[in-house]
């Protein structure tokens, strides 16, 4: 087994440091060094972190979809394939629900302390719960069904999870637009002064690798779980095959 | 045509069940009535009109939403007594014939409640639609089509699961979401005549194309879930 060779390993703690390195510095840059918000003050401080991982919850839920779509591919063909493609699933939609739950979250810190109400019911925030609600649904999915189908069922609501997400988005634009502009909308982002430059792309760069670090970790355990299935599998096979004699 | 006359033999033996033990319906029927007495003694819709236009499209579709959901569950069972959900994978037909003939009974089922639902609806609630009520002839079908055509599939797609009858309305909502969005609103849009034609036309596009996509998606994923072990 590949991981218990020691060169993953190494390159997994060298990754696990770099990681912790970048976002070390994002979060000097983001608290002591960029000044803080002309309007918001030192609670504008936030927007380093919540924009950063809002655009990352928007990318696992593609590698989710992406693996999906391998799973039902070499679901027949190569069963061994499609394990490893469903673990990968599983991995993505997981750290899906946590980036995006940790932006529900800041935002609604964020929107306390600027707007004054924790929630609006405004485009992004609604697409962005609604992405939510789909993965979590997908994860409750795949603790319910029974062992032996919930890999291809969930593939299958991953699939429909990806058509819905465009559609939610496109009806909600739609629905908003009609009715007058939100007033409170006015966040950071439109246009980024130079002084916030560095620690924005520092701590997109710290949140990425992050992210990818939890998801190949995340998959690495549920790559053992599978394997340890099989082997326990396989032993039930080869002990019901002696008893006869 | 031959996938057609599969399809209608699996809608005729969907109806005659339905027919022989009238379960559906008349569960559906009795819960949306009960949902509809029970916003009814929340609101008190007579004395607040204009509230009660704004609301009642969403408590229309809620109550046909849970109604809904009671039944398609059932749907299912009922295939899997004496295995007959086994036999219907062995059997030569496309798999996607049993999954549309089942999507329009259930179809037909939902749209006799709402046909007895709207009537008992205008009556508690004190009605008065201020537009055009014929458009409703339209949003109503098409909405009942995408709650019906996704649950139907996710009713499927849960029956072997432990908790089943939990597992539907946790799939069925997130996905639906956009839909109910597009008919509670084309549904006020309609009784309050706040929005013009124009923007209901747009709804109702949203909820058809909804419709298509979704039930493309269906019958290509049936086969899939029918054999998913």
């Amino acid at each position: 087994m590949e991981q218990h060779t020691p060169t993953p390993r190494n390159i997994a703690w060298l990754w696990f440091g770099i990681a912790i390195a970048v976002l070390a510095v994002g979060f000097r840059e983001a608290i002591f060094l960029t000044p803080a918000d002309a309007a918001q003050g030192d609670v504008g401080r936030i927007f380093y972190y919540h924009v950063p991982i809002a655009m990352l919850c928007l990318l696992f839920p593609y590698l989710n979809f992406a693996a999906s779509l391998a799973y039902l591919f070499w679901r027949r063909r190569d069963p061994l394939k499609a394990l490893t493609a469903d673990a990968f699933a599983l991995a993505s939609a997981e750290v899906a629900v946590v980036y995006t739950s940790i932006t529900l979250l800041s935002g609604m810190i964020w929107g306390r302390a600027a707007w004054g109400i924790w929630w609006a019911w405004d485009p992004r925030l609604t697409s962005v719960l609604l992405l939510w609600l789909l993965y979590v649904s997908y994860l409750m999915l795949r603790r319910f069904s029974s062992t032996g189908q919930s890999q291809t069922l969930a593939a299958v609501l991953s699939v429909f999870a990806a058509v819905d997400v465009p559609i939610v988005y496109m009806s909600i634009r739609w629905w908003r637009t009609q009715h007058p502009a939100p007033v409170f909308f006015g966040g950071p982002g439109a246009g980024m002064d130079k002084s916030m430059l560095p620690a924005f792309f520092w701590n997109l760069a710290g949140w990425g690798i992050w992210g990818i670090f939890v998801l190949l970790f995340r998959f690495a355990l549920e790559r053992r779980r599978q394997l340890a299935e099989q082997e326990h599998a396989l032993q039930t096979i080869e002990a019901s095959l002696e008893i006869p004699q | 045509m031959n996938y057609l006359r599969h399809v209608l033999d699996h809608l005729r033996k969907d109806l005659r069940l339905e027919w022989r033990s009238r379960d559906s319906i008349n569960g559906m029927l009795f819960f949306a009535l009960l949902v509809v007495v029970v916003f009814g003694l929340a609101f008190d819709p007579t004395s607040y009109p204009t509230t009660t236009r704004q609301i009642s499209g969403g408590i229309l579709w809620v109550a046909l939403l849970f109604a809904s959901i009671t039944a398609l569950n059932q749907s299912w069972a009922r295939e899997l007594r004496n295995q007959v959900l086994e036999a219907q994978r062995m059997a030569p037909s496309p798999a996607s014939a049993l999954f549309l003939g089942k999507a329009i009974a259930n179809m037909l089922f939902v749209l006799v409640v709402e046909a007895v639902l709207a009537p008992i609806f205008i009556v508690f609630f004190n009605l008065h639609a201020l537009g055009n009520l014929w458009l409703l002839t339209l949003i109503l079908p098409l909405g009942t089509w995408a709650l019906v055509v996704n649950g139907t599939f996710f009713a499927a797609l849960g029956l072997r699961a432990r908790n089943r009858e939990l597992l539907l309305p946790l799939l069925l909502l997130p996905i639906s979401l956009p839909a109910l969005l597009a008919m509670v609103q084309a549904t006020t849009g309609v009784l309050t005549a706040d929005l013009d034609s124009i923007q209901i036309g747009i709804w109702i596009k949203q909820l058809a194309g909804y419709d298509i996509i979704f039930t493309t998606i269906c019958i290509l994923l049936f086969e899939t879930v029918l054999n998913a072990e």
